[in-house]
């Protein structure tokens, strides 16, 4: 079933056009990686799914139900962490917690109790006094704290420590095995990677890339660096690009679908070293990336 | 959808005054303890009805109808009320305005510009809650100022002072004060900073006072284009209408209507007035700290050196028909004969002086503070992670503050000076030395504010008690009958009063000194204390 449904969305800023027919599906139970540079569009979308910014074009339904007009009875449904979280200073993160608990109508004191001790905070401080991390964890104990079908996140681990981090993605992998469904905007690729069941990559306010790791990975190249013993030239096989030559060892990329072929020429040559690396999300994302690097993007909002 | 547009306002009230709650106790503390400390001194001046009278004629000229709105016939001086009435409500009246667009621009736009109405938002709150939450908040606040005030000032059991009558007293102020709440509302939608929405709303004050002063010297109907028009309109303590208030909350609800339409219909942070773009470069005066500080801070020197300006003018425009208007009054002539060292026009002119060198004291405070908010904003760690040194950065901004003050003074005698009618009534020379001869007495203010920046970065906000002090012993100071050691703390005291009075240089060498010893100790504890960012 999916939760989030998104369909031809368009949003303008005067003349700029934010997210330009953006299409979207999110299903139950997902861990779905949103990724993209910065200025793409990542946080326009996220809070067009809160109802906070207004479409100009196109549907966001969640649970069914349209992220505008249902957006208070959808949000007692959904935690939400901001990449920034700017708190009031003269409150201490302990009452802020309580505050979006209290709103939300739905958290969990023990889990709050049990948050707070895993994200290793001082609740008593005052937000001014917070470093961002800290900030950030506070965020992140209310939303993970309270009860909610959906996370929404948007680079919620700006600023955390790895051993944070672990601990987010703990929580992450927690609330996923609840059955429950996470939107997860983000700059670090492993993380995604670790986590996520399906990504979309959004460009200049265009998806341009969506399905799961190993669907991608079919659309992108195997790193090989090979030596053999005799001298192989590559040049004009199809399919193999990037070709490096260090001493005796040759690097190269090879397209995920000519792979078999590629193997096969390359072994007629005596195989002496072989090793693959397999495409990460960091190579398939440069791809995207350097293919378009000549039109200059124009950065959006962060 | 609209039914749940409100949703969870109620928390976010409590929300906001756990945040500026404790703002609000003493900005309500000082207005409610002035304005009654105010009320029960003047009878013990004003003794009997001659007195009261005197007071009267002083009053009821042009000069002191556009600073203080219209007098009454003389035969309505007959109580120090009347006196209270006159002299405190418009001063007051802006002192409320203040706060209020203080209040409202903090919990409307600037809490939005930082991203903690988003969070409020991504829960399950109504789409106006946060704007509904503030406005409450704004009424709750004034409404509390009016029944406190009002109730104070008749239980002080002064005669005149009825309680029908000082409740009308305290609901003006309050209802004025929801006026630029809701101003201030309206400009949290249209500017895109909460800079720009408190600029805005500080203009419209100015431009409501303005259009008083003009109308209420001029014509009647000009003042009723504005909401402090309206306010000294009341009568209260002589004729009592409540006609002024029900209009002034009847406009705060149109507009705070309009506000929430515009809400409404806008998206989370976005504005109708949108911000312009920038330049691709930083021009080489932009590359030093002066240079910088100066672009960061000019449109508010500027708005500040135009309102300054115009509210000089203003009075200039006055002070020529003063002297005719006072040299068809005999009666007048004969009162003043007993003080023959000052001519009517020269009191005023002191008068004015010092309220407007008070005034042009804050932009120039409020330039070096701005080093503090930077900090506050951790911008300062781009200089100091760079090679630029504490004192290359703090005397950029005590530079700039001792420039505005300069500025000001200047335009403050340019503006009396060269509007209206000049006659004999103000001479070059007297505009500028008696405008000028107050700059030792802001430098002190200044310099209190590098020495707090510097050396006491967390009591900053003690310069601005400082500043209010002052502005209560020039405008006050004969009232109150301060022991003299009090009075003495006010830079403002020691300043001769030109044009009666020759320049005496040893007090302004004296403060100049003062400043520079302040200024050394704030440069001397920057330079040692740790920079929080």
């Amino acid at each position: 079933m999916s939760i989030v449904e998104i369909k031809g969305l368009t949003k303008k800023f005067g003349n700029f056009t934010a997210l330009d027919n953006v299409d979207l599906t999110m299903n139950e139970g997902e861990v779905f990686g949103f990724i993209g540079p910065n200025g793409a569009g990542k946080t326009t979308t996220i809070r067009v799914m809160l109802g906070l910014l207004k479409a100009t074009r196109g549907e966001v339904r969640i649970f069914g139900r349209d992220a505008w007009k249902d957006a208070v009875e959808l949000h007692k449904r959904i935690a939400f962490v901001p990449g920034e979280a700017n708190l009031w200073p003269n409150l201490s993160g302990g009452e802020v917690i309580d505050l979006f608990l209290k709103m939300r109508g739905n958290g969990s004191q023990g889990r709050r109790e049990e948050l707070i001790k895993r994200f290793d905070l001082d609740p008593t401080k005052k937000c001014g006094t917070y470093s961002k991390g800290n900030r950030q964890k506070i965020a992140l104990i209310a939303a993970f704290s309270s009860d909610a079908d959906l996370y929404i996140l948007d680079e919620p681990t700006s600023g955390l420590d790895p051993l944070m981090e672990r601990v987010f993605q703990e929580y992450v992998m927690e609330v996923k095995a609840e059955g429950k469904s996470v939107f997860l905007s983000s700059h670090i690729l492993s993380e995604v990677e670790k986590l996520c069941d399906t990504i979309a990559i959004i460009r200049e306010g265009k998806i341009i890339e969506t399905g799961t790791l190993n669907e991608m990975r079919h659309l992108t190249r195997t790193k090989l660096t090979i030596q053999t013993k005799e001298p192989v030239t590559l040049d004009e096989t199809k399919g193999v690009h990037n070709i490096e030559e260090h001493d005796a060892e040759l690097s190269f990329q090879v397209d995920t679908e000519e792979l078999d072929e590629v193997i096969r020429y390359i072994s007629q040559f005596g195989i002496v070293k072989l090793e693959s690396t397999s495409p990460t999300l960091e190579d398939l994302f440069l791809r995207h990336y350097e293919a378009k690097e000549t039109s200059n993007g124009v950065g959006g909002q962060a | 959808m609209y039914s749940q547009s409100f949703q969870g306002t109620g928390r976010l009230i409590k929300l906001i005054f756990r945040q500026d709650g404790l703002k609000i106790f003493v900005w309500l503390l000082a207005l409610i303890s002035v304005s009654l400390a105010a009320a029960a001194a003047y009878p013990t001046v004003y003794t009997d009805e001659q007195s009261i009278q005197a007071f009267a004629l002083t009053m009821n000229n042009p000069a002191m109808i556009a600073m203080l709105g219209p007098g009454y016939a003389m035969e309505n001086y007959t109580t120090t009320a009347v006196i209270f009435g006159h002299e405190m409500l418009l001063f007051t009246a802006i002192a409320v305005a203040i706060m209020n667009i203080l209040f409202v621009g903090r919990s409307t736009r600037a809490d939005e510009e930082d991203g903690r109405i988003e969070i409020i938002r991504s829960l399950p709150v109504g789409r106006l809650s946060y704007l509904s939450a503030a406005t409450i908040a704004a009424v709750m606040t004034n409404v509390l100022l009016a029944v406190l005030l009002g109730g104070g000032l008749y239980a002080l059991g002064i005669e005149r002072m009825d309680l029908a009558s000082s409740l009308l007293y305290g609901a003006n102020l309050g209802a004025l004060g929801l006026v630029f709440a809701a101003f201030t509302a309206l400009f949290a939608q249209l500017a895109e900073t909460s800079r720009g929405a408190t600029m805005f709303s500080f203009v419209a004050l100015m431009v409501a006072y303005l259009v008083r002063a003009v109308g209420d010297v001029s014509s009647e109907t000009l003042s009723f284009f504005s909401p402090l028009g309206w306010a000294v309109r009341t009568e209260v303590f002589v004729g009592d209408h409540w006609w002024p208030v029900l209009l002034s909350l009847a406009i705060a609800v149109v507009i705070m209507v309009v506000s929430f339409y515009l809400n409404a219909i806008r998206d989370l942070g976005s504005a109708f007035i949108s911000a312009r773009k920038g330049k691709e470069h930083a021009s080489p005066f932009l590359q030093t700290p002066f240079g910088l500080n100066l672009s960061l801070q000019f449109t508010n020197i500027a708005a500040w050196a135009v309102g300054i300006f115009v509210i000089s003018a203003a009075f200039g425009a006055v002070l020529g028909d003063l002297e005719t208007y006072f040299a068809d009054m005999e009666f007048i002539q004969a009162y003043l004969a007993n003080d023959p060292g000052e001519t009517m026009t020269e009191q005023f002119i002191m008068l004015l002086m010092a309220i407007m060198s008070m005034i042009s004291a804050i932009p120039a405070v409020m330039t070096v503070l701005r080093l503090k908010g930077e900090e506050d904003k951790n911008r300062t760690e781009h200089f100091y992670g760079r090679a630029v040194s504490r004192t290359k950065v703090m005397g950029s901004y005590l530079l700039l503050a001792i420039l505005v003050s300069f500025i000001m003074q200047s335009l403050v005698a340019l503006g009396l000076w060269s509007v209206g009618t000049m006659d004999d009534a103000l001479t070059f020379n007297t505009a500028f030395s008696s405008a000028l001869v107050y700059l030792p007495a802001i430098w002190i203010m200044i310099g209190l504010a590098v020495l707090f920046v510097g050396a006491a970065p967390k009591a900053t906000g003690v310069v601005w008690f400082y500043v209010v002090f002052c502005f209560i012993i020039v405008y006050l100071g004969g009232l109150f009958d301060f022991p003299a050691w009090v009075n003495n703390i006010s830079s403002f005291e020691h300043v001769p009063l030109i044009p009666a009075e020759d320049i005496d240089y040893m007090p302004l060498t004296m403060m100049t000194i003062v400043s520079i010893v302040f200024a050394i100790i704030g440069f001397i504890g920057y330079n040692q204390r740790d920079i929080q960012g």
